[in-house]
């Protein structure tokens, strides 16, 4: 016999990026809302002050803050006539466990999608036609365009506090920043982040081929500054410990630094820390959810009811959170019919190894999102006639910072693994050695998808997600054109050893992390036979439960999600407050 | 008498100071960030029906601070009392001062309450102990305690019987207080000084009465009482030093300007300050909440007052070992956030350069802050606020007495240097564990 706690006008699950943004909105214009985080509360002087901080066996080799494997992991299989096994160990899919969710610990690049991203399927069609799709790839617009984010895309980055310069700005493209991004109504709300060596060869290096080489949006604060919400951050020290770390300086963007202290004032907004939701609760006639049931930290099962269901517990979650609650139809490769699941995507990686000779590039010198980028080959923003394939790249260098674990292996070809030699160019390469990052467009495929495992469960009995996935033909073709590209950066920046590399010439694999932006499996759109959620994010079938996350997107683009998810989360916000709080219904009518 | 401002005014011109950032109307039914419809426990935003002599009543009781001691901060309802205050002479609970009948001051009369707070007596004529500070509120107006009386009436009544007399023999006889009252009641009520202005007269009604600033900020004798001749001179409580708030330039406030002052109040931080400790709760339950005009009033007050003549001092040379071992220990612990240049973050991390808090002879505060970790006030305007990490672990006695004497003699500053036997003191009398060995 459950628990029940007392009605809330909101449940949310997951307080992350995503779940703070849309708690912020729903308590401002007065629901009582709960939050429900699987993860315990964090505290920035408590948990991660700058005294912790620069550890980096402890946050980065041991991923002390992720959700670890042995609460709850995916299972994973290239293809259908393979078996899925779990994975076991750290692997790409780094998720939060945490009340800030993944927003603690990612690196904080901060990037607007293009307006191609958004609907890449009337894009290709009008400039290279149907054929430029290769077989079986999905391709669909989201619903939502560029415009139509724009003003979202601006609160987040205020709230977030992003550190930029804008490239068209009100129809004007400015040089030295990227001519290619859609375009802003307004500055970025802090300047850019200072250059380093290494940003600085990769500009003149990238300039002297005729590309627009810019720096990197950052979710780094690059001086002291106050976010309409009236948080405080501090401006970053460069300190190098970013991905994978808490900020202990207020600097990084983060729903604890930006959004947490002022949701904590408020009396109509509750969080249950260590609460884990299982699954959604449904109304008889399933057309609407009553609430969500969850287990707190003393595995006891409650209930807490409310009038509006948010998912906001990342990717993978979200997907398993609506098969679990049986939202949705599940999708089934071989009739290719159902929802829940389908187009499931990844990013596409390839790249260049540099090492340099004489070069001082001062690695422990770093911030997440210290990079300098060209987007010339980025989305649909080059020519892709007779190549067979579409999106692209985002081509960058990251001034991250190096650290003694994690740099060890990376030495030049040829270096043996131990004694003096090794010694000599390990030193050396701290000073110069580095790679250019090709952060690619990735597309799903029908045979790629989410679903229920039929075998692997966790702790509560409940079946894990199964991972259908590898690359497929047009996202390969991309990253073999865009690590050609890399490497000609790489020889006009001067390096001596400039070594292509590939990540999508082999099959996808969990623990070949070339990035960890896992997207989709409940997609936004405009048809429910081609996607989960309307263009607000609303269940197409149970119209009180909305998903918010990196899930929503059909594609991913050559970028990293976060500001994306934020605007789309304040979209949705917008959309309930305005709209659905009057309604209490389907916002779309299903298309004929 | 100033007029009391009424509630309105006074949620208006908190919002004023709310700093807001222009917002992006991407909603147009977005509000005001920090618009709270609860600005401090126990208090409500009033109803426009409102009895006025209630609302003035509720400033009346957030100028006074009563929540701090009588709302207990773990989930405790408002003004329901059972928070424990430790007195140097033992233990006593906050009394339950909600309208409750039974347990609280429900079947007072207003006389009854009049007198317990202005004269220490209780209900029954019994002797309260000065941790209520009835000896400040002896100043506060008549037309303040009826509207605080009627505010009181409102408060909801709350079932919780709170015993408030657990301290040990001998001081638990609450007769002894007679002799205290003798000694250090000071019954005058307070009087306009006529060649004062308005405003200093009005800041001294508030410092002397209903802020009961002298209560930390004063240093007291051994049996308890004010030390004569050290108005609002530094005291200690409790593991922290409450600096002196006079107009003296080198230890007190005097080399503020009046808007830092009310700034520090409203906010919890200037460029320089932040609030934290026990006055955290000060700016958070009671300053941050009160008019504009009233924080004037009291920086002027203050920093008309000259203190003690405590001047400054010869700071030492940044050659001297120990000042270049602290220098050391504050590039590698505390550049971060602090700044090197001592400037910290504004609002987020104190600055040290020329911080009278900082140059106090007693480095009490200070030595708390490293080993233990701090908290900034969180406050409407500033919900961050800034935390300070514990050190304990990290450094030795030797590195935070180091530290800190290159922080007192550094960027403008001079103080007499800290000794690693304060540190180890302060370290024990915390409960706080010794640095980490390293093996």
């Amino acid at each position: 016999m459950a628990n029940v706690r007392p009605k809330a006008d909101a449940v949310i699950v997951g307080l992350g990026w995503c779940g703070s943004l849309m708690a912020e909105e729903l308590t401002r214009a007065g629901l009582n809302v709960v939050a429900i985080e699987r993860g315990p509360w964090f505290e920035t002087s408590t948990d991660f002050p700058p005294s912790v901080d620069t550890d980096e066996l402890r946050w980065d080799t041991r991923r002390s803050m992720l959700l670890p494997p042995a609460i709850e992991t995916t299972t994973f299989r290239n293809n259908r006539s393979q078996t899925a096994l779990p994975t076991r160990d750290w692997s790409l899919n780094e998720l939060g466990y945490n009340v800030g969710g993944s927003g603690t610990h990612w690196a904080g690049m901060a990037w607007r999608f293009l307006p191609f991203d958004f609907e890449p399927y009337s894009f290709t069609l009008k400039r290279y036609g149907k054929q430029q799709i290769t077989e079986g790839l999905i391709v669909q617009d989201w619903g939502v365009s560029y415009d139509d984010l724009e003003p979202f895309y601006e609160r987040f980055e205020k709230i977030a506090g992003v550190s930029g310069k804008a490239g068209v700005l009100n129809g004007q493209k400015i040089d030295g920043a990227n001519i290619f991004e859609g375009n802003r109504k307004s500055e970025f709300p802090l300047p850019p982040l200072a250059t380093t060596r290494l940003t600085d060869l990769f500009t003149d290096g990238s300039k002297k081929l005729g590309l627009h080489p810019f720096m990197v949006p950052a979710g780094q604060a690059s001086q002291a500054y106050t976010n309409p919400l009236g948080v405080r951050m501090g401006p970053c020290t460069y300190c190098g410990y970013c991905l994978y770390y808490g900020c202990g300086n207020f600097s990084k963007s983060s729903p604890n630094a930006c959004v947490i202290p002022a949701l904590m004032q408020r009396s109509n907004f509750t969080v249950l820390t260590e609460s884990a939701v299982l699954r959604a609760t449904l109304a008889e006639d399933g057309k609407t959810a009553t609430g969500v049931t969850y287990l707190d930290r003393n595995k006891k099962e409650w209930e807490q009811p409310a009038d509006i269901v948010i998912f906001s517990a990342f990717q993978m979650q979200n997907v398993r959170l609506l098969l679990l609650s049986k939202i949705g139809k599940p999708y089934n490769p071989e009739t290719r019919e159902g929802v829940v699941g389908r187009a499931y995507s990844f990013q596409t990686v390839s790249g260049a190894n540099l090492f340099f000779e004489d070069e001082q590039l001062n690695q422990y010198i770093g911030a997440g999102a210290l990079s300098a980028q060209v987007d010339d080959y980025n989305g649909d923003n080059f020519d892709h006639t007779g190549k067979g394939f579409i999106g692209g790249a985002g081509i960058l260098v990251v001034a991250r910072g190096a650290r003694p674990i994690g740099n060890a292996d990376a030495v030049p070809p040829g270096t043996p693994r131990w004694g003096s030699e090794w010694k000599k160019a390990y030193t050396h390469a701290f000073q110069n050695g580095t790679f250019i990052f090709n952060q690619g467009t990735s597309f799903s495929h029908d045979e790629c998808y989410l679903d229920l495992d039929p075998e692997y469960k966790d702790a509560n009995g409940d079946p894990l997600i199964r991972v259908t996935f590898d690359y497929n033909e047009n996202d390969r073709r991309m990253a073999r054109f865009t690590e050609d590209r890399a490497v000609e950066i790489g020889k006009a920046m001067g390096a001596k050893i400039v070594n292509g590399f590939d990540s999508a010439a082999v099959n996808y694999g969990p623990y070949l992390p070339a990035s960890d932006h896992t997207i989709g499996g409940a997609v936004m759109g405009l048809d429910p036979k081609t996607s989960v959620l309307n263009r607000y994010q609303q269940s197409w079938d149970v119209h009180n439960v909305f998903v918010l996350g990196a899930s929503s997107f059909p594609n991913n683009a050559g970028y990293n999600p976060t500001s994306t998810i934020g605007a789309l989360s304040l979209w949705t916000a917008k959309a309930i407050i305005d709209q659905y709080l009057g309604k209490r219904g389907p916002l779309v009518e299903v298309p004929a | 008498m100033k007029r009391r401002h009424s509630l309105a005014s006074i949620a208006l011109g908190g919002l004023a100071l709310c700093g807001v950032v222009g917002l992006v109307l991407a909603a147009e039914t977005l509000t005001q960030p920090g618009q709270q419809t609860d600005s401090a426990q126990g208090v409500k935003a009033p109803a426009t029906t409102e009895d006025p002599a209630v609302a003035r009543g509720r400033y009346v009781a957030i100028a006074g601070d009563c929540a701090a001691c009588h709302t207990d901060p773990h989930q405790g309802k408002p003004f329901a009392g059972g928070y424990a205050l430790q007195t140097p002479f033992g233990t006593l609970l906050a009394s339950n001062i909600t309208s409750d009948k039974n347990t609280g001051i429900g079947a007072w009369t207003e006389a009854e309450f009049t007198r317990a707070v202005r004269e220490g007596k209780g209900r029954h004529g019994e002797n309260l102990y000065p941790a209520m500070p009835y000896n400040a509120y002896v100043k506060v107006s008549d037309q303040d305690m009826h509207d605080l009386w009627a505010y009181m009436q409102t408060v909801p009544a709350v079932d919780n019987k709170v015993v408030s007399n657990q301290l040990p023999f001998p001081f638990n006889i609450r007769l002894m207080m007679m002799g205290w009252n003798l000694l250090f009641f000071d019954k005058t009520p307070i009087v306009p000084v006529a060649s004062a202005s308005a405003q200093i007269n009005r800041g001294a009604y508030l410092v002397q009465g209903l802020g009961h600033c002298a209560a930390c900020h004063t240093a007291k004798n051994f049996l308890g009482g004010d030390k004569g001749g050290a108005f609002l001179q530094g005291g200690e409580l409790e593991g922290w030093h409450a600096p002196e708030i006079t107009g003296n330039p080198a230890v007190g406030i005097g080399g503020w300007t009046p808007a830092q002052v009310v700034q520090y109040l409203k906010t919890s931080s200037n460029d320089v300050a932040v609030a934290s400790g026990p006055m955290a709760e000060a700016v958070t339950n009671s300053t941050q909440h009160m008019t504009d005009d009233d924080l004037q009033a009291i920086a002027a007050y203050l920093q008309s007052l000259p203190g003690s003549d405590t001047a400054k001092a010869q700071p030492l040379a940044a050659s001297d070992p120990v000042m270049q071992r602290g220098a050391n220990v504050y590039s590698a612990n505390c550049a971060a956030c602090h700044n090197s240049d001592g400037k910290g973050i504004n609002q987020l991390a104190a600055g040290f350069g020329n911080n009278p808090g900082v140059q106090a002879v007693n480095a009490q505060s200070l030595m708390t802050t490293v080993l233990q970790g701090g908290r900034g006030a969180v406050t409407l305007d500033n919900p961050t606020s800034g935390a300070m990490p514990s050190f304990a672990w990290k450094l030795s006695d030797e590195q935070v007495a180091a530290t800190l004497t290159y922080i007192r003699n550094s960027w403008g500053n001079a103080a007499p240097a800290v000794t690693a036997k304060q540190v180890a003191d302060t370290r024990k009398d915390l409960k706080l564990p010794a640095q980490l060995s390293i093996h």
